[in-house]
């Protein structure tokens, strides 16, 4: 079954409702469908055996994505911050591609892979232009794959991961409910295409039928601006956005925000002050934390509105905590954690992360990382209380492993965050002779108070946690790094506590 | 029969995508269903007349089968003469 079902789907039931708002204009689904067909065409004349997309969210994200589903060529849109022979390796990996985006930049560093560009005001025209016969067509059955992401690549060369049309589906499917949005429903799309949750967010809203508002660049601004033109119902932030529009907002900016029913967040860690300003600020407002990973196809868990509401609430230090879990995996996936033999491991008791499910994928280009049972281990770290609430710890690569005892970098995190002069923390392995892995800090001091002394913070550990989670190196820096996703860049940090 | 097929009722305008089947007998308002509509439409039972909704999934009782509503029409969905019922997705939060 082909995801462009779900374009048709919508184009069916709701032929003339506006399915998406970009720079000002307005497509209809049957617009969108058409133009996909119309992709479709381009797709076949160019011979591509990739759609890729280097340019920000546009018009040209639903197009290509359905277009190409249509074709049965894989949609693979890429990181256009990528540095250019970072680039130019993931475009020839994919030769030969339709380009759609930056002309001048393909042209210049891959003008030799054989591709077929076009810029996106050119794909979107002709796309609208080649409207074919589709009794004539026979499209792709939808058997193969539909996304190839590639991974950030963090640890080695970034890794193809590949969502099969089925993968996709399972989780629209089994997630969203067809034709639920009223008309006036709309949803601020303002993650980068690239990312799985940018992917995500335009099929849940397809086949909700539910407006996608797109904003191809983040800013405060523009962002509140939307939500106030556009009548936003619905919103996905990362943390870092977020907590840039609560800034401006205590800054004295304003907008109209009582159209917005639910906020999700995900994509990297939540500050626990962000998410309490941000409860303060927006109190008509749903809050969610959607955990997942590109290799799951979008979320696999959840923390909702009422968890979060429950929480606020609680004197019970348990539940409270539970503003920082990423809530109860999904009723349509299984999460376990594993020890490092593989041994499921009960309640409470840290490990790694592991899910299966129709929506798992699991798989790359070059193999599948599924195992016995079609479980997917995510790397990530982390253990799941008796309730259910699942809490993540880091990813299980960035575990500092200090004389054999496995450390999660997440636990000395949270404790340091709680002293008032640090506002932000890294706990990283550093080469230590006597342990194999010592512990570093990098720190970043609050605005306006004083450095904390070495002492204080060992003290602070020390009185929270053991005795082998104090660090053998402190480093205090302006700012922590990040990556646009809000992601911290651990290695980064690892390079300068080296230093 | 395989999953990702497109069947047609042969007693009204419903069709479905199959998710998931087994060897049985898909049936649409007491008809059986096929890629193709039979040149002579097939009168709808009494007992599959309660009509189907775009975008439901239907599912018999064991889980082997599931399908979805494409395009609504007056017949019910069996298979091999048992009614199959809607699979509600579990909506989340608008979390993407």
């Amino acid at each position: 079954m082909n995801i462009a079902l779900l374009l048709e789907m919508a184009a069916d039931a709701a032929p003339d409702r506006i399915g998406l708002v970009c720079d000002g204009k307005r497509w209809t689904y049957t617009e969108l469908l058409s133009a996909a067909r119309g992709a479709f065409e381009l797709i076949e004349q160019s011979g591509a055996q990739y759609v890729a997309l280097l340019d920000e969210s546009s018009e040209a994200a639903v197009i290509a994505l359905f277009g190409a589903a249509l074709a049965g060529v894989p949609y693979c849109p890429l990181n256009y911050r990528l540095a250019d022979a970072d680039l130019a390796a993931l475009l020839e990996r994919i030769a030969p591609a339709l380009v759609v985006g930056d002309e001048e930049r393909v042209a210049r560093i891959a003008g030799n892979q054989g591709h077929t560009v076009l810029s996106r005001e050119e794909f979107a025209a002709k796309a609208q232009e080649v409207v074919p016969d589709s009794e004539d067509r026979v499209y792709d059955p939808g058997e193969g794959v539909a996304v190839q992401l590639f991974t950030s690549g963090t640890t080695a060369a970034p890794k193809a991961a590949i969502l099969r049309h089925s993968n996709l589906l399972g989780y629209i499917l089994g997630t969203v409910e067809f034709a639920a949005a009223d008309e006036a429903d709309a949803a601020l799309v303002v993650v980068p295409p690239y990312h799985i949750a940018g992917i995500s967010a335009l099929m849940s809203s397809i086949y909700a039928n539910r407006r996608i508002v797109m904003l191809p660049a983040f800013s405060p601004e523009a962002w509140l601006k939307l939500v106030e033109s556009e009548g936003v119902t619905n919103a996905f932030v990362v943390p870092t956005m977020l907590a840039r529009i609560i800034a401006e907002m205590d800054k004295g900016l304003t907008a109209d925000v009582s159209s917005l029913r639910a906020v999700a967040y995900g994509g990297g860690k939540m500050p626990l002050e962000v998410i309490q300003r941000a409860l303060a600020l927006f109190p008509d407002a749903g809050f969610t934390n959607a955990y997942g990973l590109t290799e799951t196809s979008s979320t696999i868990a959840l923390l909702g509105p009422e968890d979060h509401r429950a929480a606020l609430a609680s004197d019970d230090p348990k539940v409270r905590a539970r503003l920082t879990s990423l809530g109860q995996a999904l009723p349509t996936v299984e999460i376990q954690i594993r020890d490092e033999d593989g041994n499921v491991l009960p309640a409470g008791e840290a490990g790694e992360i592991f899910v299966r499910g129709d929506q798992v994928s699991g798989e790359y280009k070059e193999k599948s990382a599924l195992i016995e049972g079609g479980w997917f281990p995510t790397r990530d770290a982390g253990y799941i209380d008796e309730d259910g609430y699942i809490f993540l710890s880091g990813r299980a690569d960035d575990v500092i492993v200090r004389g054999g005892e496995n450390i999660s970098p997440g636990e000395i995190e949270d404790v340091l965050l709680t002293h008032p002069a640090i506002a932000d923390a890294c706990a990283c392995a550093v080469p230590s002779v006597e342990w194999g892995e010592g512990i570093g800090l990098a720190l970043v001091t609050r605005q306006g108070q004083p450095v904390p002394a070495e002492d204080d913070l060992k003290e602070l550990i020390r009185g929270r946690l053991r005795s082998s989670r104090l660090p053998d190196k402190i480093k205090f820096v302006p700012e922590l790094p990040y990556n646009e996703m809000g992601k911290l860049l651990r290695r980064e940090v690892k390079k300068i506590l080296a230093e | 029969m395989k999953p990702g097929t497109r069947l047609k009722s042969a007693a009204c305008d419903t069709e479905v995508m199959v998710i998931r089947c087994g060897d049985g007998t898909i049936e649409c308002g007491g008809a059986p269903m096929g890629e193709a509509k039979p040149a002579e439409p097939a009168p709808l039972s009494a007992d599959f007349s309660g009509g189907t909704l775009m975008g439901k999934r239907y599912v018999d009782a064991d889980g082997q089968y599931e399908l979805l509503c494409v395009k609504p029409g007056k017949g019910s969905l069996s298979v091999d003469g048992v009614a199959l019922v809607t699979k509600d997705a579990k909506p989340l939060p608008a979390s993407d």
